[in-house]
């Protein structure tokens, strides 16, 4: 019987193959999107991890300097006498070769079990780690730090990239320092050993649950990708939805008769269940295969994203995790599960003598009352959680009840919008044609939401991107106003450098700074020696007085500015006071804006820098000429600088607009691909929707409209119903805009950007919109044209 | 004795409170016996027919086919009441478009599990379908539809064969030609037969007749 059962179920399908490919492709397409961006998170959180694990991060409680990032040596040995059970680790930036290597420096004798390497590896045993001065490296970083310290590299493919590891006093002298960066607390401490606060006030603890700082840095990112992810995989589930919903109006009948023969409904439901599954399974396996494509080929770009905007290293390579395949499928599962429940509800609340051929119509006339309730609701929702939520999570939030809703309200207002135009029509064939339209709504609905949600993300995400684009130009221009950057290769030649440069230039600006942490926030301390080209440049969102003024106090030692990240995430506004250094506090006279930066930066003056770090020298300079040319000739000429060392001002910009377009890849590819999914859910819907249209469209040709321009008016249909869905993604997809700039940037990366509008590319994108309506309606309306008179006359044949 | 309707009654909802369709039917029905059930429209045959098929639940009396209490049956009961016992033929045919007509013909038999190639291969041949087994019903006139249903349903060998206005989708000439061919299998496989007819002239030709008069036997 179950054999029987599930045969005649397959039928169908093989009948009806496009719409069981309609099913498979929609499927396999949500699964795909979002398991290739679950797989890019999982492919940079497993990196994240993998650094953390160096050092024990996210499983030890660690002790941090309050402020700054060094620890000297004593303050170590002071614990460990008192009898803190603590493990010194040094982390620094080495250059090996054209790779920028993480070197970090442990000490494998007190370090708690399982940080480091020597617990995976058999090339290398503790004393020779602790003699020899084994270093431990990322396969990619190997071979160019083998070629430049003295010490014995093995490569390692558990550490993170770029990142390599080795003992402590190895590390202390490849990097040229004595001190710690952090101090790894065992799990055990014994009792009765003095206060952390009496033996090294300048230390605080840091829980293990923190996490690394990379991985709360890039959590926004992700959640963005996520974000992403779930609109692609939405948009897909109406594919599937509206496939499964016209799969159970067309075998409404055979479900009836399977039952009359004696199917029970549970049985019957069973057997559609276990069909379902393995439809899905299928689906969610092909999915899954396209995502591990999809995020292999976005990687790298991703990759580029993340460290050009935080820093963070990822592996360039896409691992295979079965928990990954078992997640995809699982996604497949639940998401044919959530399309179907609606019609596997209909058919277990079926009556056995229920008519067989039932309109699509009068179903969707009964839903429209509770779908316009529920869009009204959601935008409620949407608009008190943007007014009063707090958060990124919420504001998500808000952007999915908002994109919801409004899908939701779509076919309503269409239909109003056609029922307006019929009122209004005065030529017969225009108010057959809108008539017609409106009874094709609820078929097509779900395709025109798909094609909504995807229009309007577009209109949102590319007015945020330009809008950032253009403040970012703007900010590049204020910010890079040296027309020479030139980098030493040392301190020492960096102070020859300046005196060389000094007497050949109008200004010479020294860039150096310090990493540190300021208000628990990682952030970064620049000294600036205060020139008036300061003033004439750099703009302020929030200031105490005159731009002037502003510089004045800086140069003197008695201010300074934040920019806007550490500002909103630490609340530190013009006024208010800022700890600097143990001791150290300084108003803050000015709140700049820094886009493009993840963490919080500080400008004081050159002076009070010198005096709070007199360890950091400056490598790198801006210098300000009327004759770069001349200028540039003499650097390589006369002192001897190699052409890398000297940027100019054009090429610097390029390159951060270049950082800038390689951010954004990712999410115009993405974009794009939820545009090119709505565009296959209106092929498909059409489609499907072919065959049930003859019994419609035949009185009108038996009434004189030639088959020619029945499919001339099926083009024109989807064209309209394309136009009209584009004039509610224009408003809807600015409000998406404006959200994005104005609530989830400003929860993510921490500045607000000021939104412009472009009303050309709204205009090619609705271009791009009707010619993807234009095509996807061709082929229907080519087969309607040519459906023989025979099968038109079956429709009168039939009638009983 | 296969067939024992008593005192059945069944109402369906109505816009002024509920609307008896049957109220209170006696019936009885011998193993291969042939009985005519007639009335207008409304007078509920239909309604008759489907609760002895156990297609729908009575709200009073009993139905007992084959020693065996449909009333009482859940719906998984019903179902295997429906696949084992007894055999519905529709005016609507009901044939499941995506199978072929080999396909529909032996369905119920190999949900009832007694499918017999054979059997079906003769039902076929005794219908004049054998050079459609391979088409699918949207390939057919309404008369071979019809004859498929018929098929299909004497093919699963059914105790009590429930045929509701069968032929009152066809011309009269095709009608009688369905009417014979249904009138000697259901004869040659011993089954029962109740058929639901306006027709006085196909009335006749079953062995018994019995007029429903707004939801009584007259």
């Amino acid at each position: 019987m179950t054999r029987a059962g599930l045969a005649a179920l397959w039928s169908h399908w093989r009948r009806n193959p496009l719409q069981l490919f309609t099913l498979v492709a929609g499927l396999a397409l949500a699964t795909a999107l979002w398991s290739g961006v679950q797989a890019l998170n999982a492919q940079a959180r497993a990196s994240y991890d993998a650094a953390a694990a160096v050092l024990g991060e996210g499983r030890h409680d660690q002790l941090v300097p309050r402020a700054g990032d060094s620890i000297p040596q004593d303050t170590y040995l002071t614990l460990r006498r008192a009898g803190w059970q603590v493990s010194p680790v040094l982390e620094g930036r080495l250059q090996a070769g054209q790779t920028r290597v993480r070197l970090v420096g442990i000490d494998p004798l007190t370090a708690p079990g399982g940080v480091g390497p020597m617990t995976r590896s058999d090339q290398a045993t503790l004393p020779a780690f602790l003699s020899e001065g084994v270093v431990f490296a990322h396969p990619g970083a190997a071979a160019a730090l083998a070629d430049t310290v003295a010490q014995r590299v093995i490569a390692d493919p558990g550490l993170a990239a770029d990142t390599a590891i080795t003992d402590i006093g190895v590390a202390q002298r490849l990097l040229g320092r004595d001190d710690l960066s952090r101090l790894i607390l065992a799990e055990t401490q014994p009792m009765g050993r003095p206060d952390l606060d009496t033996l090294a006030p300048d230390l605080i603890r840091r829980a293990s649950q923190q996490g690394s700082d990379i991985a709360q840095l890039t959590d926004s990112f992700h959640l963005n990708l996520t974000a992403f992810g779930l609109l692609s995989f939405a948009v897909g589930i109406f594919i599937v939805h509206g496939a499964i919903g016209l799969a159970f109006e067309q075998r409404r009948a055979m479900i009836r008769t399977l039952r009359t023969l004696g199917l029970s409904l549970r049985r019957l439901m069973l057997l559609m269940g276990l069909e379902l599954a393995l439809i899905a399974l299928l689906a969610g396996g092909i999915g899954v295969a396209l995502g591990y494509v999809l995020a292999a080929s976005l990687l790298p770009d991703v990759a580029a994203t993340l460290e050009g905007l935080y820093g963070a290293q990822v592996a360039g390579g896409l691992q295979l995790d079965p928990v990954w395949w078992g997640s995809g499928l699982g996604i497949a599962l639940t998401g044919a599960a959530l399309a179907g429940a609606g019609a596997f509800w209909k058919i277990a609340r079926m009556p056995v003598l229920a008519t067989g051929a039932r309109a699509w119509a009068v179903t969707a006339g009964r839903r429209r009352g509770w779908q316009g309730g529920a869009a009204l609701g959601l935008l409620a929702l949407a608009g008190l959680g943007t007014l009063l939520g707090g958060g990124l999570v919420a504001g998500f939030a808000s952007l999915a009840c908002l994109l919801l809703g409004a899908a939701l309200a779509l076919p309503l207002v269409l239909d109003r919008l056609l029922a307006l135009g019929e009122e209004r029509a005065r030529g017969v064939r225009t108010q057959w044609f809108l008539a017609d339209t409106r009874q094709q709504l609820p078929g097509l609905s779900l395709a025109l939401m798909a094609l909504l949600l995807a229009m309007a993300a577009n209109i949102g995400v590319s007015t945020m991107v330009s809008s950032f684009r253009m403040t970012f130009t703007g900010f590049l221009d204020q910010r890079l106003f040296a027309d020479l950057y030139v980098a030493a290769e040392d301190r020492a030649q960096g102070a020859a450098l300046e005196d060389f440069v000094q007497d050949r230039a109008e200004a010479v600006l020294p860039i150096q700074w310090v990493d540190t942490r300021i208000a628990g926030q990682p952030a970064e301390i620049y000294g600036t020696r205060v020139a008036p080209a300061y003033a004439e440049n750099w703009r302020f969102i929030a200031q105490e007085g005159a731009d002037s003024a502003v510089w004045d106090r800086v140069a003197a030692g008695a201010a300074a500015i934040v920019n806007e990240q550490l500002a909103r995430r630490a609340d530190l506004w013009p006024g208010d006071p800022l700890p600097l250094a143990p001791g150290r506090t300084l108003p803050i006279a000015g709140v700049m804006g820094d886009y493009g930066n993840p963490i919080g930066q500080v400008i004081i003056g050159e002076g009070l820098f010198q005096r709070l770090f007199p360890d950091a020298a400056p490598e790198r300079f801006g210098v300000v000429t009327d004759d770069s040319g001349a200028l540039r000739a003499a650097l390589e000429g006369d002192f001897g600088l190699a052409p890398g060392q000297i940027t100019d001002q054009a090429a610097l910009k390029d390159f951060s607009l270049q950082v800038f377009e390689r951010t954004f890849t990712v999410t115009a590819a993405l974009n794009v691909l939820t545009l090119a999914v709505a565009g296959f859910a209106i092929l498909m819907s059409l489609l499907t929707l072919a065959a049930m249209r003859v019994p419609q469209l035949a009185p009108a040709w038996a009434l004189g409209l030639t088959r020619a321009s029945l499919g001339r008016l099926e083009l024109l249909r989807a064209v309209v119903l394309a136009a009209l869905t584009l004039l509610v993604a224009l408003p809807l997809g600015l409000a998406l805009a404006w959200m994005l700039l104005a609530v989830i940037n400003v929860e993510a990366f921490g500045w607000r950007l000021p939104m412009f509008l472009f009303p050309g590319d709204y205009a090619a994108l609705g271009g791009f919109a009707l010619l993807a309506a234009l095509l996807a309606a061709l082929w229907p309306a080519w087969r309607l044209a040519r459906t023989p008179p025979s099968e038109l006359l079956k429709v009168f044949a039939n009638e009983a | 004795m296969l067939l024992e309707v008593e005192n059945l009654s069944k109402s369906y909802p109505g816009p002024e409170g509920p609307v008896p369709v049957l109220r209170g039917v006696d019936l009885q029905l011998r193993a291969g016996e042939t009985l005519a059930l007639r009335g207008e429209s409304g007078s509920g045959k239909s309604t008759l027919l489907h609760l002895a098929g156990g297609l729908d639940r009575a709200d009073g009396g009993r139905i007992t086919i084959d020693g065996r209490q449909v009333t009482g049956l859940d719906d998984a009961g019903r179902a295997a009441l429906r696949r084992g016992t007894v055999g519905i033929v529709f005016q609507q045919f009901n044939l499941i478009p995506s199978l072929t007509v080999g396909a529909n013909i032996a369905f119920q038999a190999r949900l009832a599990g007694r499918h017999d190639v054979a059997g079906a291969a003769r039902l076929a041949e005794a219908l004049g379908l054998t050079a459609q087994l391979r088409k699918y019903p949207e390939q057919l006139s309404g008369g071979q539809q019809q004859r498929v249903a018929i098929a299909r349903t004497l093919a699963a060998r059914p105790a009590l064969v429930l045929a509701d206005e069968p032929t009152g989708n066809l011309d009269e000439a095709t009608a009688t030609v369905v009417l014979d061919q249904m009138l000697a299998l259901v004869a040659e496989t011993g089954a029962a037969l109740m058929m639901v007819t306006h027709s006085p002239d196909l009335a006749g030709r079953l062995g018994r007749q019995v007029n429903l008069r707004q939801g009584r036997l007259a």
